[in-house]
């Protein structure tokens, strides 16, 4: 790069400065004005006292979710799903992704599976058949719905098939002059080589798991049986405007737990900034080269 | 190479994921008959009533339609634009600064928001939005009086678009700033000694080095003009606002699992599978034949 040192060009960094940092703040302080809001005295957060910093601090909604077992039972779905959701995905996109990303000299059926796999990505029959499905399966209700309900996670396949693709010739020709099957090669040539591209869609499998409400919506009918994200839309999102003109919506936003569901909006979205920093270092770096064609 | 006996075992690792494929995927495309059929759901597919194009025509016959397609397009197209114009403007300024440390921490706050679910952002939204909240006392402060901006139709669309934008801006620029990297230096280099100004080198050297990204996006995002975003409209959307802001994936969910007519509600998802298929298959075709882009 060229370094610019003109008083015309300082002025653009200057400006540049400033636009780039309001951006990142816009991104973040939504985010703190919640916390804010949920570390507030209800009535002051109802009141709209709440700026940037806590009105009448205190813990109590915090301590209040701490007795809410509904709450938990949620958050205890949510982490069973996570766990199964993304252990699954894992290891059928690994099992899936290495023999497709054989050529068609090795694994003569490579492209019709491949085009069979990227056909259901594009083309789906739609919400209803797909709930009829599920339900003629039994699994509405059950956690399986939602470790299962959707399919196999394509885009993770098709990262890995790229990356698998990528890896040197030579290693693969060396292991198959030592002996090796391909199970062996599997596990001990390729998936050690392809561990920054496995983290990655390992952290997109949990991220989804953890953020995905609407199956836990439509196939679950019982309140107990919601993951952490219906829990929380059902509790905060949904305002039933039907009956209600503009004077009640404002009233009512004015009655809610403000601080309270503030709280329980906070630790949801925990679990994520916890991951985020590996998930943001890893994810660059496997997209790139999961990306890259030959 | 030795790998003959091999086949077999690709066969025997491709099956887990085969048979789920099938179940959730593969089944269901069957299903897509229920929208010939006056379906009923205690006799079942195999046994309920064929209507031929019947459910396309009440479809059709419904004001609601025409304006659930028209919200539909109109809010996609305005997030197809908004998202290709807005990172790629935040890439060339992240391009441009020339304080690293700044372009490392800015990187890194700004994708945060596209991993948080649609329901966690719009329970802060509609906190942030509501009548006593920031924005309103931001208003105030211009004397301007408070909006209730989740119960206005007019301002519905831009609310959505403008909050997607702000989601996913981040990620979006990571494309366009591995193709800024992707630049020869000694083009800049050379240029300078050119006595090409900042603005010369930006408008000679950096855009033509990512025009054919910014074309590959534009292309391949045509196969989206009837996803305007679920999860987000429905978190977000009350009746009030029913006008504007419904789109055909909301309507559906209404219709099929909240009034339960199966039939005319997956013959309007059929309807919107059948072109989106199309409009991605011929987006791709373009982006390979023009752009020698390939997914795998």
């Amino acid at each position: 790069m060229v370094r610019e040192t003109t008083w015309g060009s300082r002025v653009v960094d200057g400006a540049l400065v400033v636009l780039l940092a309001g951006a990142a703040l816009l991104c973040v302080l939504p985010i703190w004005y919640t916390l804010a809001v949920s570390l507030s005295d209800n009535a002051a957060a109802s009141a709209g006292e709440v700026r940037l910093w806590p009105v009448g601090f205190n813990l109590g909604s915090y301590k209040e979710i701490m007795g809410d077992t509904k709450f938990f039972g949620s958050f205890w779905i949510s982490v069973q799903r996570v766990v199964l959701g993304a252990g699954l995905n894992l290891i059928v996109t690994v099992l899936m992704a290495y023999p497709l990303s054989k050529t068609t000299k090795d694994f003569p059926l490579r492209n019709v599976f491949m085009w069979t796999l990227v056909f259901t990505m594009l083309f789906n029959g739609g919400l209803i058949p797909w709930y009829q499905t599920v339900k003629s399966l039994g699994l509405i209700n059950s956690i399986w719905g939602l470790v299962l309900g959707n399919s196999v996670p394509m885009f993770n396949v098709i990262l890995v098939v790229n990356y698998f693709r990528n890896l040197p010739k030579e290693l693969e020709e060396a292991a198959l002059v030592d002996g090796a099957g391909p199970w062996y090669m599997l596990w001990k040539v390729f998936v050690p080589l392809a561990v920054p591209v496995l983290a990655t869609v390992t952290l997109f499998s949990i991220v989804y798991h953890w953020n995905e409400f609407f199956n836990g919506l439509v196939l679950m009918s019982k309140a107990e049986h919601y993951p952490l994200q219906t829990y929380i839309q059902q509790l905060v999102v949904i305002i039933d405007a039907t009956t209600m003109n503009e004077d009640q919506i404002k009233r009512m936003s004015e009655l809610s737990n403000q601080t309270l569901n503030a709280a329980k909006i906070f630790i949801a979205m925990i679990p994520v900034l916890i991951v985020y920093p590996f998930l943001q270092r890893f994810f660059i770096h496997g997209i790139t080269l999961g990306s890259v064609k030959e | 190479m030795r790998t003959k006996g091999f086949v077999k075992h690709y066969y025997l690792m491709l099956l887990p994921g085969m048979i789920w494929l099938t179940l959730f995927s593969i089944v269901p495309m069957f299903g897509i008959v229920i929208a010939f059929q006056d379906y009923n759901p205690g006799l079942g597919i195999l046994h309920s009533d064929w209507v031929g194009l019947d459910n396309f025509r009440y479809m059709f016959s419904l004001g609601d339609s025409g304006l659930v397609f028209r919200n539909t397009i109109v809010i996609a197209v305005m997030k197809i634009v908004a998202n290709l114009i807005v990172p790629l403007v935040f890439a060339l300024m992240l391009h441009e600064v020339q304080l690293a440390v700044m372009k490392k921490w800015v990187q890194t706050i700004v994708y945060l928001p596209h991993f948080l679910s649609w329901v966690i952002l719009a329970g802060i939204l509609l906190d942030v939005f509501a009548y006593k909240g920031p924005v309103n006392q931001i208003l105030s402060v211009f004397g301007m009086e408070p909006i209730l901006f989740f119960a206005r139709a007019d301002l519905f669309p831009f609310l959505i678009v403008g909050s997607d934008v702000w989601k996913e801006f981040g990620f979006n620029t990571i494309i366009f700033l591995a193709a800024l990297t992707g630049i020869n230096p000694s083009l800049y280099e050379a240029a300078a000694i050119d006595g090409a100004t900042r603005w010369q080198r930006l408008l000679h050297v950096t855009l033509p080095g990512i025009v054919t990204t910014i074309i590959l996006l534009a292309v391949l995002s045509l196969g989206n003009v009837l996803n305007a975003g679920f999860d987000q409209i429905f978190n977000l959307y009350n009746p009030l606002v029913y006008s504007t802001g419904d789109i055909i994936d909301t309507w559906v969910y209404r219709t099929g699992l909240v009034d339960l007519q199966y039939g005319l509600a997956t013959a309007t998802g059929l309807l919107k599978s059948v072109i989106s298929f199309i409009l991605i298959t011929v987006s791709y075709l373009l982006a390979s034949r023009f752009a020698g882009y390939r997914i795998f």
